[in-house]
């Protein structure tokens, strides 16, 4: 048997020292009415040499972005991971250890989180920072709960570009009563500052909003931030950590709390995860803060460690009175990102992020020379862009695939209207050759 | 065994009040320290906030549980002790001194008299530990 | 004695250093102050540390080497299952055919994760006795969140709106009782009975028509089957409530018996400890709710689904679903591990993953229970819970006893848990350790239970050969310290 060492003389010295005839005995407990009579109901047990066809097999029935020139984003990102991320993330001292409990012997694993709490605060401008949360999703639904928890209000505004799939998430988590959750119109691809400010008072705990939003424009915060610390509301603000290599840091332009997603640096897209949330705050949120947080300290002899703190705001203490369920988290792709993070460097992301900017801006250009092809926006954009088409996106879409490219995800799955919107999204993986046969594909289906 | 000030009213879930006039300045008792261990960090209520007698007034954490603070007297809350904030320890060093929590300015003094004496709450924080 | 400290990254810092290679621009260049705007763009991007890759290589490498896992180290530590990951899985799941998939490419590019998905549920409900199942929640805490949810979309659907109670018992994980209150419910504690089972009779006097639902744990928190359990949902059910199964605790019951069969609702599973995916230092784990049919509509969406033609695809059309509690399908690199091991072990592996587990814990305890207190003294399942509190009179506590078994190279026990336990150890030794493994930490802890009474200050002091020593967990939290700051006038360089 795969896995269990046992042998059967192995089993014979166990069961005379518990005393026992057979280890059927040990389920004396379960009732007899509730034994289960039969086998379960599974495929064969593979050898590990079958395993490894079988699966070989079952992902060769995909066919992911690198059999296709992609520009898809929406959330998920395929930018260049480094080999040595891989690599590091690999020690199976850090992927086969538990949450880090005990602290003198998880101290690799203590301070990456307390680099990555650093690196956190640096991207997002914020005071301080968790351990990670399961997705960018999660993390702006638990920063409004946090809003809430730390205001002791109601109601929370969230804009219509933000990326719908974390609306969704959103509205799950509010769900049961917690708060009422209203809509912010984005006319010309912005959130409404009129509508903000009529809809604002001191019932709203906190305004969420993207940057870059969804629709690739990036937000004026600074406005934003103004007209929310009017009525002591939270700016909430879920940020592109690459856009974060050359935009102004949320935190520079007034936001209270930033939350993303993580996955764009250093973890592969793996249909949608495991993936990584960041949440960084001002420091007047720090008791309200959901899930792990690492801390520096020192043992007797002086010398710095690390340990898990802040213990009592979580669910183990806390139990109902806890702010977030939270427990275990991201920690592993938390640790790529760090990773990731520690290899660009100052100037390495703050080069992404030009590539990014350049090749996106090249590509709209291009795009909006072909007839009946024009930004739906007049908006400054990073690295994605939302470009109106004469005919519907999803046709588009699905011909453009027959020719290799995965041209953008259509604006209608999400909002109706849209039906001729496609967003598209450009990383620094995209080469100005696959740009050019993207622009002469179209040119050539329109 | 505990300190128990002879001078103090102290309510079942082992806060302390101190009246002066229709102030009362409010704290948690030694004995409530002891249990909760090493305080690290409180939950104190922002000034203008109107509390009914038995209502959450703050909350507190220590390194193995987390507790609610009760609101002995009813009121508004006019002064909190923000050096909590920075050094919660005082809770634990000086619960009746430097460790107190918040001022309510009481809407019906009376409530007062509800509380218990130091004796009665000594059979209490006996009772519990 | 073998302390030493590894710099911080931003330490070992120095300006112009770069640890990538990046292709040159091959597009014209944008001035991003008139793309995007003045006001907007940073001028001089993010104060990250600058190192070349074979710094950031070895800084890394040398933290891993400050850091142990069950691949270094024997790690019993309660209600985690750390049993052994197989290297196989981590290979398969990292497969580019899988990796390699956008999570919006049309179900057409996805049929193999798709397939893999739709199996992995199916292996579940089986596994489970359940009907149907998600992959959606990240993590069991997401999975009970998830299973409330759904708890009161089913009320609520039955117009049954004042069911607002939770009834979690005390022993429970802290996640139940956080979970509830997040979804919104009340929680109401029940009492457990001297045998560490649910107390009937607290929870007949408790059950009534504004209970939602009951969550448990099944062998509990204590590693303990409670026999009444067919009476405690009946109980719950005849009062028109739910019942949740907290899945933390599968290990010790695969193929023997299974949550629906014991009448559960609802259920979670976390594929990080039964279905031996690894815990990452705290994550990505996995948390699939699976329901009986009358919840099924409920479930998040989107829904996995096989047409009549054997081709697979997302379903977003639920309009009864509580709707997204994750963005996409869950950590599905997460699930290809799990789908690996199932397969690996098929049915009857499974069950002797359980039977094992289940013969490892009652063997350690039986090597323990002289030396250490056994509050609850019954044959338990695949963990135990002993109390530290005969050594309470050398001063001793649970946390010294794990702080010295640190030296003796094996990963402790859960202590402080459950909360009904004064001083509590909780063990669980899985099923993929060796007796000579097993004997070597009973031979440990039977030596730290003598240590106490001739040398505490071994124990008191401990743990002695770490790269740190105890580190004072209470300054840490009464003077958080919680990121890197350049120091002062540092930042002109």
């Amino acid at each position: 048997m795969p896995y269990i060492p046992h042998t059967p003389r192995d089993q014979e010295r166990m069961m005379r020292a518990i005393g026992i005839g057979a280890v059927d005995e040990l389920f004396r407990d379960v009732p007899e009415s509730l034994r289960l009579r039969k086998q379960l109901d599974l495929p064969e047990p593979l050898s590990e040499m079958e395993l490894v066809a079988e699966l070989n097999e079952i992902a060769n029935a995909n066919r992911g972005v690198d059999h296709y020139t992609s520009f898809l984003g929406a959330g998920a990102y395929d930018h260049f991971v480094p080999s040595a991320v891989n690599h590091l993330v690999s020690r199976s001292e850090f992927y086969t250890a538990y949450t880090p409990y005990q602290a003198e012997i998880s101290q690799g694993i203590l301070q990456a989180i307390y680099e990555f709490q650093t690196m956190v605060c640096i991207l997002t401008g914020m005071d301080v920072a968790n351990a990670s949360m399961y997705d960018g999703a999660t993390a702006a639904a638990e920063a409004a709960v946090m809003s809430l928890n730390a205001s002791g209000r109601k109601r929370v505004l969230v804009s219509q570009f933000v990326n719908p799939e974390y609306r969704s998430v959103i509205s799950t988590y509010l769900s049961g009563g917690l708060a009422t959750v209203d809509e912010l119109a984005c006319p010309g691809g912005v959130t409404g500052i009129d509508q903000l400010r009529a809809m604002l008072d001191d019932s709203v705990a906190s305004v969420i909003v993207q940057y870059p939003n969804f629709a690739g424009i990036v937000e004026d915060l600074e406005a934003l931030a103004g007209e929310c610390q009017r009525v002591g509301a939270a700016l909430i603000v879920i940020a592109d950590p690459i856009s974060l290599g050359l935009l102004k840091s949320p935190g520079a332009l007034g936001a209270d709390i930033v939350v993303g997603e993580g996955q764009s640096m250093g973890n592969p897209l793996h249909f949608g995860g495991p993936y990584l949330g960041f949440m960084g705050a001002r420091v007047k949120y720090l008791r309200y803060l959901p899930g792990r947080i690492s801390g520096a300290t020192t043992d007797g002899e002086g010398n710095r460690g690390f340990v898990l703190t802040l213990q009592a705001r979580e669910q183990h203490i806390r139990r109902e009175r806890a702010y977030s369920n939270i427990c275990t988290n991201q920690s592993l792709n938390a640790l790529a990102a760090t990773i990731y993070l520690s290899l660009m460097g100052k100037t390495g992301l703050r080069r992404v992020a030009e590539l990014c900017l350049n090749k996106s801006h090249y590509l709209a250009g291009r795009l909006c020379e072909i007839d009946g092809v024009s930004m739906a926006y007049e908006a400054p954009f990073f690295k994605e862009f939302v470009v109106r088409l004469p005919m519907p996106a999803e046709e588009v879409v699905n011909k453009l695939r027959t020719h290799r490219i995965l041209a953008g995800v259509p604006m209608g799955r999400y909002y109706s209207g849209m039906e001729n919107l496609l967003l598209i999204c450009v990383t620094e993986k995209r080469t100005k050759e696959d740009m050019d046969e993207f622009v002469q594909r179209l040119g050539a289906i329109l | 065994m505990s300190n128990i000030p002879e001078e103090l009213r102290y309510a079942e879930t082992h806060e302390w009040v101190k009246v002066d006039g229709k102030r009362a300045l409010v704290g948690i008792s030694d004995h409530a320290q002891e249990e909760l261990g090493d305080v690290v960090a409180l939950y104190l209520p922002d000034v203008g906030k109107q509390v009914s007698k038995g209502d959450k007034l703050a909350e507190i954490d220590s390194m193995k549980t987390s507790d609610v603070i009760y609101a002995p007297v009813s009121g508004t809350v006019v002064e909190v002790n923000s050096a909590v904030d920075e050094t919660p320890e005082i809770v634990n060093e000086d619960p009746y001194g430097k460790g107190w929590l918040v001022v309510i300015e009481m809407s019906s003094p009376g409530e007062v008299d509800d509380l218990m004496t130091a004796a009665q709450y000594a059979e209490v924080a006996k009772g519990d530990s | 004695m073998s302390r030493s400290t590894e710099p911080l990254i931003f330490e070992l810092s120095s300006p112009g250093r770069l640890g990538v290679d990046l292709p040159r621009c091959d597009v014209p260049s944008v001035d991003p102050g008139k793309a995007i705007g003045q006001n907007l763009v940073s001028s001089t991007g993010p104060d990250l540390p600058e190192l070349s890759e074979i710094d950031v290589i070895r800084h890394f490498t040398r933290l891993s080497k400050r850091n142990i896992g069950v691949d270094t180290s024997f790690y019993p530590l309660g209600s985690c299952t750390m049993k052994y990951n197989p290297k196989v899985n981590e290979d398969l799941a990292s497969l580019p055919g899988f990796a390699s998939v956008h999570p919006l490419q049309p179900a057409d590019d996805a049929q193999g994760t798709l397939r893999l998905l739709y199996e992995l549920e199916q292996f579940l409900v089986e596994i489970g006795g359940m009907d149907a199942a998600s992959l959606q929640p990240a993590a069991g805490a997401q999975g009970e969140m998830t299973g409330l949810m759904l708890i009161r979309a089913y009320h609520m659907a039955n117009g049954d709106s004042a069911r607002r109670k939770i009834l979690v018992p005390d022993s429970s994980h802290g996640t139940n009782p956080a979970s509830a209150a997040l979804t919104g419910f009340e929680v109401v504690e029940v009492m457990s009975n001297d045998r560490g089972g649910v107390d009937l009779e607290d929870l007949k006097r408790l059950t009534d028509e504004t209970v939602a639902g009951l969550m448990l744990t099944n062998p509990n928190t204590l590693g303990l089957f409670d026999e009444n359990i067919e009476e405690i949902v009946k109980i719950v059910h005849n009062a028109g409530g739910l019942a949740y199964y907290d899945g933390a605790n599968m290990n010790a019951i695969l193929g023997i018996c299974r949550p629906g069969d014991m009448g559960f609702d609802v259920m979670h599973f976390n594929l990080h400890k039964t279905f031996s995916t690894p815990h990452g230092g705290g994550g990505p784990g996995s948390g699939p709710v699976a329901v009986k049919k009358h919840l099924t509509r409920f479930l998040p969406k989107p829904r996995v689904r096989k047409d009549s033609d054997g081709r697979y695809y997302l379903d977003n059309d639920c309009p009864d679903s509580i709707g997204k509690v994750r963005s996409f399908c869950g950590n599905v690199g997460v699930c290809i591990k799990a789908y690996c091991y199932i397969r690996q072990m098929g049915a009857a592996g499974l069950t002797e993953v359980s039977k094992n587990a289940v013969l490892n814990a009652n063997y350690l305890l039986s090597r323990l229970k002289g030396t250490y207190d056994l509050p609850y003294d019954r044959t338990c399942m695949h963990e135990f819970v002993l109390s530290a509190e005969n050594l309470k009179s050398s001063g001793v506590k649970a946390r010294d006893v794990a702080k010295r078994l640190l030296d003796y190279g094996v990963h402790p026990p859960t202590v402080y848990f459950p909360l009904i336990v004064h001083e509590a150890l909780m063990v669980e030794p899985t099923e993929t350790e060796t007796i000579e493994t097993l004997d070597a930490f009973a031979d440990a802890m039977i030596a730290i239970a003598r240590e106490s009474e001739s040398d505490k200050e071994k124990v008191l002091g401990a743990p002695h050969e770490t790269v740190v020593g105890r580190l004072d967990e209470v300054l840490a939290a009464r003077k958080p310290d919680l990121r890197w700051k350049p120091r002062a006038g540092a930042a002109a360089e």
